[in-house]
This record gives C-alpha cells, sequence and structure tokens, in this order.
C-alpha cells in the first residue's frame, strides 16, 4: 500500500514556512522546494514496512512515573534572567504590541 | 429563546491548580503573591535552550482526584504532547499539555438546572494536564509579559456538547467549581483568573440530532460573562439561520462593555497544533491500587456532603442540595451547628432563607459575610431562649450583616429584648382592648378570627417585641375574664 | 614529550605525583589553543581566566590530597551545544551569539565538581545539525590532519580540539553521529553513550528522544574515566537512566578472549572506500588475535533507519526550536514592530539554510494529515530497529560496523546536496532511535587520514564497548598517532 507525499508547491512551501515563522524569501522557497520534495520521496519508503501491530517506540516498556516532589525551589534571580532578553522594560520582558489572541 | 432551536452547548474549564511548585519546575506555583513581576522564575519555565521538564507529583494526584470526583475512567497509562504555536507568553514555543492519551475520560456529574431545579446528567469527555501560559499586558505600543504564571499547573475539563439552556450552562459551571472547591485543588476566585471557561456553542431546530456549525467564545472569566455571552451568541446564530445565513465556524472573544461576542482573526496556524507525544517525560503509568489510595483519601465531596447532611440532620433533599452547592456555606452551615441549641431544620431554615436572601442582595459570598458562624449561633439561641422574637431577630440580622456587630450587643443597644415579663405585657394588651372595644365585642360574641388581628395589634404596640407566646396566653386569659364577666 | 600530548591518564598521573601542576598543564593548552586554532579554528570561546582560576583551585586540591579524582586538574572543552554558566553558549548560530546561559549543564557541573579545567566552547554545525562542522554560523572548523577537509560534525570542533591537543578530552553531543563521525575523521575516540546514560539537561535540544552527550578523547581508557564523572541520573532529566554506574575501571582490563564480535552484513556492502575497507577488515582480524569470536548477524530494517531516523528528528527538532523567538534570548531584532516581524527577523535572518529546511520538514511531517504517514510510522519503523539490535545481541556481544564509507571529505565537497549528507550517515543514524551505545575509534589511515570503527553495544553496555576497545588499544598504535602541524 503505498503512499507517496503530494508533491510539495511553492504555496506549500510558503505555507509551512508561515507556520514556524521562518520568513522565506521568494528564492529561499524556490531553492528549498526541489531539496524538499527529494526529501520527501525518500521517507515514502518506510510505508512498505509492515508495522501492523507494532507499537510506537514511546510506548514501549520502559522507565514510568518519574515524579517530583511538590517542593517550591528558588530559581533565576530576574536580573540573570533579563541579561540575556534583547527588550526588556522595567521588571518586564518587552515585545511589539500583540494584536490579537492566541 | 425561539422553541424552533435548541442550543447545543459543550464547556471547556482550565483551572489551576493549587500546588506549591509549578507543574514541570521547582517554582513556587503561587503567582498571585509573587513580591514583583518574574520573581517565580528559573531556567525552565522561562524556556531556556537546553532544559528539561519534570512533572510534579501532586498535579497528577490532584488531576486524579478531580478525575474520581467527576466520576471519569482513568486509563492506565497516559502521556504528555506537545502542542506547537507561536505566541509571546508561550516560552518554549510549545505547551506540554495532553492530547491522545489524556488523563481521564468519559466521566458525568449531575446539577440541578434553572428554578426548578430539575437534575440533568452532563457528560464529561476527557479530563487532562497541561501548563499555563504568561502573563501579557498591553502599554502603549508594547506588550509586556511576566513569567511568574508561565508554567503553573492547569486541569482542563472538557464536557460534551450536552447543554441545552443558558441555565444548564451555568449550573454545570457551578457545580464543576464547587467540586474544585471541595478538593482543594482550586479557590474558584475567577477574578484573579484561576479558572476560565471556553463555550463552544450550535444551534439546530428543535428535535434534530444534527450537529451544525459551533463557534468558539474564549476567555469568559467570570460566570456573569459566562452566561451573557452564551446567551447572546445563541441569539446571534438563531438570527443568522433566521434570515437564511450560514453561521461561520470561528473563535469569538466577549467585548463585555458592549455585551456582543467579537470575532477574532484566527488564522489557520493556529488550528494545525502538530501534537506529538513529549519526548522529554516518560509515560505516567497509572496503577488501580494507586487510584484507590487517592480516592480514599479524597476530602469529602457535594454529593457526600449531602447525603449526610440528610442523614444526620434530618434535612430535606432540596435544603441540602442548597447547603452543600457552595462549600463555603455548607461549611458554614456546620459550624453553627455545635455552637447553637436550635436544631440543624431550625439553622437550615434561617440560612436558605434569611441568610441566602442577604447574600444575593448585597451580592457576596460567604466569605465575605462580615461576621462568623458563631455570630449566627448566638442569633438562633437569642430565639430560642425567647429573648427576642423571630420578627427582632431578622432585623437584627440585616443589622449584622451592615455592621459586623455581634447580635447580643445590638440587641442591647437598641433594647430590642423581647417583652416576656407578665408586668410589663398585661397593661400593653389592656389597652389595646380597651382602645378597640368593638373589635372585643365581635370577639365575644363569636367572631374568633379578630383574636389574631387583636395579636398583631399587640405586636404593632410593642414594636414586635412583645413575646407572641406570652401574649397569646394573657391575651386569651384575657379576653376569657371578661366574657366570664358578661355571664 | 609535549604537554599537550599526554592522555588523561598520563596527564594524571603526573599531577598525582606533583611532576606538574595544573596551571602547568592549563597554560600549556592555552598556549597550544593559542598557536594552532588559528588554522584550526575548534574554538569559538577560550575561557583563559576561568581556566587559570580552575587550575589554581585544582593544585590546591591536589596540593591537599582532597577529593582528587582522576578529572582533577584536567583542561577539556565543551561542545558549543552544552551550556555553560556565565560563559557564552552559541549552539553556532548567529540567534545565540551574545547568549550567556543563567545555568550549568548538569555534565558541567559534575566534571568541574570532579575538579576538572573548562578552557572553552568548541565549534559546531548549527543547533547540532550537520556532519561536517561547515553549517557554524561562524567558520567551518579544520581538520587537523589535513586542512582543507572537514573535521566532521557535528563536534567538529571538540574531535579537532582533542586531536590537536588543545583539550584533553572535550564533551561532545551525538544525535545521529555527531560524536562518532568527527571522531573518526580526526583519530580519536567518541563514545555515544546509551540513551539517558549522561543527563541532557542543559544539551540544547536538537531531536529529544536521541541527543546524548558523550566524551571525545585521546584512548579508550580516558573516555572511560570521563564518562564514570558525567554519567548517572539527575533529577533534572526524566529521561536520565536510573541504573547505577558501574566501575568501568574495573572491567577495562579483562580480557576479550571468548566474546562475539558480530558483523552486521547489511552495513558491510559495497560503496566504502578501498582504503575504509582494507583498515576494517585489519580491525576485524586483529580482535580475531585477541581471541574474539567473529560471526555474521543481520540488522534487517537497516535500510529504513536513515528514513525512520531523519523524520523524527527534523519533527522533534522544528519544535525545539521554536524556543528562539527573539523574546527571551537571541539577537535584539529591535526595528521590528509587530511580533511577527519580530519572529521573523530573528528566524528568518538568525538560522542558516539547513536549520530553514529541517525546521519545515518536521513542521510539515507532524501536520494535520501527514502524522500518521510519517511520525507515527517512523516510530513504529523505530520499534522494528530496537528489535534488530536485541536479537543481534542475542547471539553477539557488541557489533562492529565502518563510521563512515570514506575518509574526511574535503570543506564544500558536499554542501550542495543535503540529501547527499544525510545518506553518509548510513552507518551512525540507527543507534540513537535504538538508544544502544556505540564507540568510535581509530583503526587505521587511507592515504594519509585517519579511517574510524565503530562497536556497538546492548543498552548500558558502555563497560563493554570500553573493555573490547581497549584491549584493542593494548595490541595497536593508530590512536598514539598525532596530526603533524605547522608551528
Amino acid at each position: 500500500m503505498s503512499d507517496t507525499h503530494p508533491p510539495l508547491n511553492i504555496e506549500t512551501v510558503h505555507h509551512i514556512a508561515n507556520l514556524v515563522q521562518l520568513g522565506l524569501t521568494d528564492e529561499e522557497a524556490a531553492a528549498f522546494l526541489p531539496q524538499l520534495n527529494a526529501i520527501l520521496e525518500y521517507f515514502a519508503l518506510l510505508q512498505e514496512v509492515d508495522t501492523e501491530s507494532v507499537p510506537p517506540a514511546f510506548l514501549l516498556p520502559g522507565a514510568r512515573n518519574v515524579l517530583r516532589e511538590d517542593n517550591p525551589e528558588p530559581g533565576m534571580s530576574r536580573e540573570a534572567f533579563l541579561s540575556n532578553v534583547p527588550d526588556s522594560e522595567g521588571e518586564y520582558v518587552s515585545v511589539p504590541r500583540v494584536l490579537e489572541e492566541a | 429563546m425561539e422553541q424552533k432551536y435548541e442550543a447545543v452547548i459543550g464547556l471547556e474549564i482550565h483551572a489551576e491548580l493549587q500546588t506549591r511548585s509549578k507543574m514541570f519546575c521547582a517554582c513556587p506555583a503561587d503567582y498571585a503573591h509573587a513580591e514583583s513581576p518574574n520573581t517565580h522564575i528559573c531556567p525552565i519555565c522561562t524556556g531556556q535552550p537546553g532544559t528539561l521538564p519534570v512533572v510534579n507529583r501532586a498535579a497528577l494526584e490532584q488531576g486524579i482526584q478531580v478525575a474520581l470526583a467527576l466520576h471519569c475512567t482513568i486509563p492506565p497509562l497516559n502521556i504528555f504532547a506537545r502542542k506547537n504555536y507561536y505566541y509571546p507568553d508561550l516560552p518554549k514555543g510549545y505547551q506540554i499539555s495532553q492530547y491522545e492519551m489524556p488523563l481521564a475520560v468519559n466521566g458525568w456529574v449531575e446539577v440541578p438546572v434553572g428554578k426548578e431545579g430539575t437534575l440533568q446528567r452532563i457528560r464529561i469527555r476527557r479530563v487532562h494536564l497541561e501548563e499555563d501560559t504568561a502573563k501579557l499586558f498591553h502599554q502603549g505600543d508594547r506588550s509586556l509579559i511576566d513569567f511568574n504564571r508561565a508554567g503553573v499547573p492547569l486541569l482542563e475539563i472538557v464536557s460534551e456538547p450536552d447543554m441545552h439552556s443558558v441555565d444548564a450552562v451555568l449550573a454545570y459551571a457551578m457545580h464543576i467549581r464547587n467540586v474544585l472547591r471541595y478538593l482543594g485543588v482550586n479557590s474558584g476566585d475567577m477574578q484573579k483568573g484561576v479558572l476560565r471557561f471556553e463555550a463552544n456553542i450550535s444551534v439546530r431546530p428543535a428535535g434534530s440530532q444534527e450537529l451544525r456549525t459551533r463557534t468558539e467564545i474564549k476567555n469568559l472569566n467570570s460566570f456573569r460573562a459566562l452566561t451573557r455571552a452564551t446567551a447572546y451568541e445563541i441569539r446571534r446564530q438563531i438570527a443568522i439561520y433566521e434570515s437564511g445565513g450560514q453561521v461561520l465556524q470561528e473563535t469569538l472573544g466577549w467585548d463585555e462593555e458592549h455585551e456582543v461576542t467579537l470575532s477574532q482573526r484566527s488564522k489557520e496556524h493556529a488550528h494545525d497544533y502538530r501534537y506529538f507525544p513529549e519526548p522529554d517525560l516518560p509515560p505516567l503509568q497509572i496503577e488501580a491500587a494507586w487510584v484507590e489510595a487517592l480516592r480514599a483519601a479524597l476530602p469529602e465531596l457535594p454529593e457526600a456532603r449531602r447525603q449526610r447532611f440528610i442523614e444526620a440532620y434530618g434535612l430535606p433533599v432540596a435544603e441540602a442540595r442548597i447547603l452543600t452547592a457552595e462549600k463555603s456555606l455548607a461549611d458554614y452551615f456546620e459550624a453553627v451547628l455545635p455552637q447553637t441549641q436550635a436544631s440543624p431544620r431550625e439553622v437550615s431554615s434561617w440560612m436558605i432563607g434569611e441568610f441566602l436572601r442577604h447574600l444575593n442582595e448585597r451580592q457576596i459570598e460567604v466569605e465575605a459575610v462580615p461576621f462568623p458562624p458563631q455570630a449566627l449561633a448566638e442569633l438562633l439561641n437569642l430565639v430560642a431562649q425567647r429573648t427576642i422574637t423571630m420578627a427582632t431577630a431578622k432585623e437584627v440580622l440585616r443589622e449584622m450583616f451592615e455592621s459586623g456587630a455581634m447580635p447580643q450587643a445590638i440587641v442591647e443597644a437598641r433594647g430590642l429584648a423581647q417583652i416576656a415579663d407578665e408586668a410589663t405585657l398585661m397593661p400593653l394588651i389592656e389597652r389595646v382592648l380597651q382602645e378597640n372595644p368593638q373589635v372585643v365585642e365581635s370577639y365575644l360574641n363569636g367572631k374568633e378570627s379578630v383574636f389574631q388581628w387583636l395579636m398583631g395589634q399587640v405586636a404593632r404596640a410593642t414594636r414586635g417585641k412583645a413575646d407572641p407566646q406570652l401574649t397569646r396566653q394573657l391575651l386569651q386569659s384575657r379576653l376569657d375574664a371578661l366574657r366570664r364577666s358578661r355571664l | 614529550m609535549d604537554l599537550y600530548s599526554l592522555t588523561i591518564t598520563q596527564a594524571h598521573e603526573l599531577l598525582r605525583q606533583r611532576k606538574i601542576s595544573s596551571l602547568e598543564l592549563t597554560q600549556a593548552l592555552l598556549e597550544r589553543i593559542r598557536e594552532v586554532d588559528g588554522q584550526i579554528g575548534a574554538y569559538l570561546t577560550v575561557t583563559e581566566a576561568v581556566a587559570l582560576e580552575q587550575a589554581r583551585q585544582a593544585d590546591e586540591r591536589l596540593r591537599r590530597g582532597e577529593r582528587v579524582t582522576p578529572l582533577t586538574g584536567i583542561p577539556f572543552g565543551v561542545k558549543d551545544s552544552i551550556v555553560t554558566e556565565g560563559v557564552r553558549t552559541t549552539c553556532g548560530s548567529r540567534i545565540l551569539e551574545h547568549y550567556v546561559p543563567p545555568y550549568q549543564a548538569t555534565a558541567v557541573r559534575r566534571l568541574l565538581e570532579a575538579g576538572a579545567v573548562l578552557l572553552g566552547k568548541h565549534n559546531l554545525d548549527e543547533f547540532s545539525m550537520g556532519s561536517s562542522t561547515e553549517n557554524s554560523a561562524f567558520f567551518p572548523t579544520r581538520n587537523p590532519w589535513d586542512l582543507k577537509r572537514v573535521p566532521g560534525g557535528s563536534s567538529g570542533g571538540s574531535a579537532a580540539a582533542v586531536a590537536a591537543g588543545e583539550c584533553f578530552f572535550a564533551l561532545g553531543g551525538d544525535t545521529g553521529g555527531s560524536i562518532r563521525l568527527p571522531a573518526a575523521f580526526c583519530n580519536v575516540v567518541g563514545l555515544k553513550p546509551t540513551y539517558g546514560r549522561v543527563s541532557r539537561y542543559g544539551l540544547i535540544a536538537l531531536a529529544s528522544s536521541f541527543d546524548t552527550i558523550g566524551p571525545l578523547t585521546r584512548t579508550v581508557e580516558d573516555a572511560a574515566l570521563v564518562l564514570q564523572v558525567i554519567a548517572g541520573q539527575d533529577a533534572h532529566d526524566a529521561t536520565s537512566l536510573a541504573q547505577p554506574v558501574p566501575d568501568y575501571a574495573a572491567q577495562l582490563q579483562r580480557p576479550v578472549k571468548g566474546l562475539r564480535l558480530g558483523l552486521p552484513r547489511e552495513y558491510f556492502v559495497p560503496g566504502m572506500e578501498a582504503g575504509v575497507e582494507a583498515a576494517l577488515q585489519e580491525a576485524i582480524r586483529q580482535f580475531e588475535r585477541l581471541g574474539m569470536e567473529i560471526r555474521e548477524v543481520s540488522l534487517p530494517h537497516t535500510p529504513y533507519a536513515l528514513a525512520v531516523y531523519y523524520l523524527i528528528l527534523f519533527a522533534e527538532a522544528s519544535a525545539n526550536l521554536a524556543r528562539f523567538d527573539g523574546v527571551r534570548f537571541g539577537s535584539a531584532a529591535q526595528q521590528a514592530q509587530t511580533i511577527p516581524e519580530l519572529y521573523l527577523e530573528t528566524r528568518g535572518k538568525g538560522f542558516g539554510a539547513e536549520v530553514k529546511r529541517r525546521i519545515m520538514l518536521g513542521a510539515y511531517t507532524l501536520s494535520a494529515g501527514y502524522y500518521d504517514a510519517y511520525y507515527l510510522k517512523a516510530q513504529r519503523v523505530r520499534t522494528l530497529l530496537r528489535q534488530d539490535f536485541e536479537r543481534a545481541f542475542e547471539v553477539c556481544d557488541v557489533l562492529l560496523t565502518p563510521v563512515s564509507p570514506g575518509v574526511a571529505f574535503r570543506l564544500g565537497e558536499k554542501t550542495a546536496d543535503p540529501l547527499a549528507m544525510y545518506l553518509s550517515d548510513v552507518y551512525l543514524v540507527a543507534t540513537n532511535p535504538a538508544g544502544v551505545p556505540a564507540l568510535a575509534l581509530p583503526c587505521g589511515f587511507s592515504e594519509g587520514l585517519p579511517v574510524g570503527m565503530q562497536l556497538i553495544a546492548r543498552h548500558g553496555e558502555e563497560a563493554l564497548l570500553f573493555q573490547v576497545g581497549h584491549a584493542y588499544q593494548q595490541v595497536t598504535e593508530w590512536h598514539k598517532m598525532r596530526p603533524a602541524l605547522g608551528r
């Protein structure tokens, strides 16, 4: 049961780039397009493997219930945090105004 | 609402859990009491490169307890998942949440809907754990971010679309809030944002089973907003269908000021979260023995408390339901009981009657009542000892609500004590009889019903302070004496 | 012999006997860095002041004979994908060009507690994405054996530094060969430990399910010394193994006679350069002479390993890199007027092409409609890869494979075709999805360039890897060769 992916086109490349906030130029998108398609085509070979009753690896037996006791501890100082923040205002991190709800 | 249409409503509730530390790191979770912004932070909850999450045991156990209280099934295995999207209040660029294998599924609650209190069962689709985002607020052309709240444990409770009225929505929301407060996992203080609602609303022709396009209203942070927004949206959708239009699937916000729902520009990417299992966290295996231990450790839940009120105090079901519908009310009730000689039924009567009336009128919660349970107990004792009449007691209660003063003090200060001695009362009764000879005549001629009127006159003359029992006794004996003297 | 040419074991002996001081050792290495790093470009940051101070403290410990470990006073470097508190950590990217971590990686903390001396941070492919260190945003590192060739990647700086005597050992990171390939190209020893054996806390994540931290050293014996210090469960890493850390040194000298060496037939197919093949064959004969039993085994799902590896890697990496949004760290995109602009300025301008490619592929394969066919499918085939190794280890104790089909290639030779670059990882990528440990060590030269071989063992069996590798190094001299770097 083959399931080769539908080839990407330039619109899809831009769409994906927007999903992950990458802002590609038209040149970049055009350069990426054949590369991405070649790689996705390569992935298609996995379809020939029979995985009918094979569990995904993240559900295999192994470690379970790695838990932390509910004890608060001191963390990081605001100074240490803000020292890497590109734009801060007083005690806060500052960004351009958010226009819409998440 | 038009009888032609039926609303179909599902509710998503986000509840912050009252753990001491955050969901995936050891920072203090109580951001409301942080000294200042960005002080309850660490490399993990600020998403520094190279950091890793570790699950808070207490958050998991609180989640399990909520699931038990909502009659859910707890699958043997649950896993966390990454929910990927971009927003400045989301430090990692993904939220650690749960997707395909949540903590709990298939629960239900039974809630009294509307004035009649008709019981309706509402199913719970799922309960899962996740982390809260940072707090964002706007200032001019910038937005400022405080990460104290980032990573605080959140429990998401998703209902089936089993609600068909605003009343049902309110009843459900109030019940969930109540359960969370009973469990001690959430304060229910919606003004502080610890409990948030999202409503999914569609309408359909009454009697049909189809599910039409639904809209989602986010960030409803009070019962008022929840009910008004829901009501508005239902009307809005009906109006669209009535005019032959189509309801668009969209995310809406509630504009408090203008009382309308407003579309929020929702980009497509907001809906493709690209969930995948969280590789940094091994699965959680919830053994039956662990669940049973947590079940045994559950505090008394509303249903159990209601049952106990019925059995131990002989309260009628309806009264027990009202008293236990709000944990703080039930607590108050049980704090009054041991301090008063009044019976539980009498206390219940007072609380459901006068006490709750004052709360509603003043729009306050039990926590805001300005006097302790002991004061109410004292008031009921004064009535039981017949120091004051019921009528006076109601008056005293009003003043207690207004000033917070203790009842004994109020009675003394205003001289409200009942007149319960014959020497004071008899002359007053005499005067009433003298002032109303025709009424006395009609009584002596057989019209028994005017006795009540005469009682009322004595009450008026004494400004309600005359002990009704003694008044009745003395009045009766005086009238009997008059009758005898006529023979 | 130049001080910088010593092994850890040799240097420790001299330190213990007080024949040299850590300060002398450190100064010698700082001098070496000044001498050759201009040509090699292994270091992004040299922490001279910190190193000298730590050396003095180490000397104090050595003088008092207090808490002396085999690593006390030994200078080392760290791949710049591992955070060092207070020391700039770039991960090879412009986005983190000025990032100074506010916390310490656990592996680094353990080394410093043992008294090791931090010399600086090593160059790498940007965000550990690459096999040649040519993807570093700053400059490529050059192979000390031939400055026109790559050192391999992504831990190219670390391998080159060890090879050139610019540190006694390095901490590298291996997600799909990133320690082993550069180790082989540079004629040093590189260990990819069992997944979870060394805490990932502080390793800037690439593929969370595959990432490991491991040592690069001159000898297998040295690698065991380093692993001894950095291995062990960490409360900050929920995926770190609970199994106790064995005493690696104790097992090092055990004879390998009778142990079974498996040769997976899928790894010994045409396509290897003649010189590489010859070196491998000689190594096999060497193991035979040591008394090991050679047998052919099969890892039947090998043809799918690359696809499994890259699919899962792209997906997890795309999420792991989402936090680089310019909000809490990163290059200031202060001219951004809107949030989308901020993201685009930071990520669009800050990420290199390879990083962007991988992020996009990851997002695509996780997106709605494709998750099952891509990510989930890869996770199932990954289980089959794991089972392949388990079955192979039923009939042998360690596996031997090549590291790379060829020796170090020229700078610029493979940058045009990303798929070709991926395909050259063919021998290295199956181990990380399976979680098994693998050791790369020198086994010969081909046209003057180093050839490495790979030993693979079961989960948690690093001791066996060391044992076999050490036995090999007792009877061969490849690891003692040093590049002839001009002054």
